[in-house]
């Protein structure tokens, strides 16, 4: 049954009608539409920044965009990212960290921890599935991070993006050339990190030759 | 609820919403699990050098040659929800210079399907054990631990150090090897 006058509850002619359905709104309906938009954005943005807030980082969930914490973490996995300032880095630790001059962060763990007796710490760094440190990708003459780096301290994972826990699994049949098996070991040694923001997609897709650092 | 699309809508949201809620469920119910397991950790051989620090800052450090037996069994750590344990042996010991310092001298990934009992012996170092300047010298007090990092395929990553551990003094001169 249809009652005239009672706008949302009128039938569109077709699914796609949407504009039909703005038209026959008077501006108040409009009016409430809009704010009820309002209120759902604002929503969404105050529990992204009450998560900031929460776990101290400015950036509390992240997804990670190569492989060089495999097989720990793959392209597409999210992390979770608490940042206490008060808990001191110890050796193990999966840290976030950015680099000076870089914009894009770095998730990596960490192998040496040197702290002074007033609280100073410097710490090197380096994928699980790299050969050698983090030195590399530090500044020029750049050998240790300090706390300043951090942008936090990877928490938890959601199970979402993992498909092969049993191992290292290859496509069948996904021959690599020469050029891309470097650009992957470039990739490998040079992982990076994309933020998660509310209005941004969660799940980033990757295919393997298409995405720069 | 009569078009497809409002109907795909519903469905696509209750499909969410129930995945959140049973993902929640599972993290929850290996999140309090304890994950520690007994370590037996011996040290075979140790040997100082000085040398130029040749992996970063070019100063002259103290460098150690540590060569260890690891035994363990991990099976009770593993679960359905543990994905790999990321195990290091790392020393820890305090200078004059540095009040903590923390050096991991060996890692192995353990994937789940591996055998999870460690015997391991006469095991070198993998990484160089480079101190922060002269604190390895005459140090009695170097702490060898092996501890391991918990990946979930989904929920929390805990890290749990082993109950063993083992002292290691190190000799007063360099170029000395000391075996055990």
């Amino acid at each position: 049954m249809v009652r005239a006058g009672a706008v949302g509850t009128h039938l569109p002619t077709s699914s796609l009608d949407i504009f039909g359905d703005l038209r026959k709104m008077n501006k108040r309906q409009l009016y409430y539409q809009v704010l009820n938009f309002a209120m759902i954005v604002s929503s969404a943005l105050m529990i992204w920044k009450g998560l900031i807030v929460l776990t101290g980082s400015e950036s509390p969930i992240v997804v990670v965009l190569s492989g060089s914490m495999e097989p720990a973490f793959h392209r597409g996995d999210l992390l979770f990212l608490t940042n206490f300032r008060e808990d001191p880095i110890r050796a193990g630790e999966i840290v976030v960290f950015k680099v000076e001059g870089r914009d894009i962060p770095i998730v990596h763990r960490v192998i040496k921890v040197h702290e002074k007796d007033n609280g100073d710490i410097k710490f090197l760094t380096k994928g699980d599935n790299n050969e050698v440190d983090d030195r590399g990708l530090y500044k020029e003459g750049q050998n240790w991070l300090e706390k300043k780096d951090v942008v936090g301290r990877a928490r938890g994972q959601d199970g979402f993006s993992e498909r092969y826990y049993y191992g290292k699994h290859e496509i069948p049949g996904e021959e690599r050339s020469s050029l891309q098996e470097q650009h992957l070991q470039f990739k490998q040694a040079n992982p990076v990190l994309k933020p998660a923001g509310a209005c941004r997609s969660l799940a980033v897709r990757m295919d393997s030759g298409s995405e720069g650092l | 609820m009569n078009t497809l699309l409002s109907r795909a809508n519903s469905l696509f949201a209750f499909t969410l919403s129930v995945m959140a809620a049973l993902t929640l469920g599972c993290i929850l119910t290996t999140a309090f699990k304890d994950r520690s397991a007994p370590v037996s950790l011996k040290v075979s051989r140790v040997l100082l050098k000085k040398v130029e620090d040749f992996t970063g800052p070019r100063k002259r450090s103290d460098l150690g040659f540590i060569t260890f037996h690891i035994s363990a069994d991990l099976e009770k750590t593993f679960d359905w929800n543990v994905k790999q344990l990321f195990l290091y042996l790392s020393a820890e010991y305090s200078t004059k210079s540095n009040a903590v310092n923390q050096v991991v001298l060996w890692d192995k990934i353990l994937l789940r399907g591996e055998n999870p009992k460690l015997d391991l012996k006469d095991v070198k170092s993998k990484y160089f054990f480079f101190d922060d300047g002269h604190g390895l010298k005459g140090n009695r007090n170097v702490t060898l631990t092996l501890s391991w990092q918990v990946i979930p395929i989904a929920g929390i990553l805990p890290l749990v150090t082993g109950s063993g551990r083992v002292s290691v003094p190190f000799p007063d001169s360099y170029e000395i090897a000391t075996a055990f």
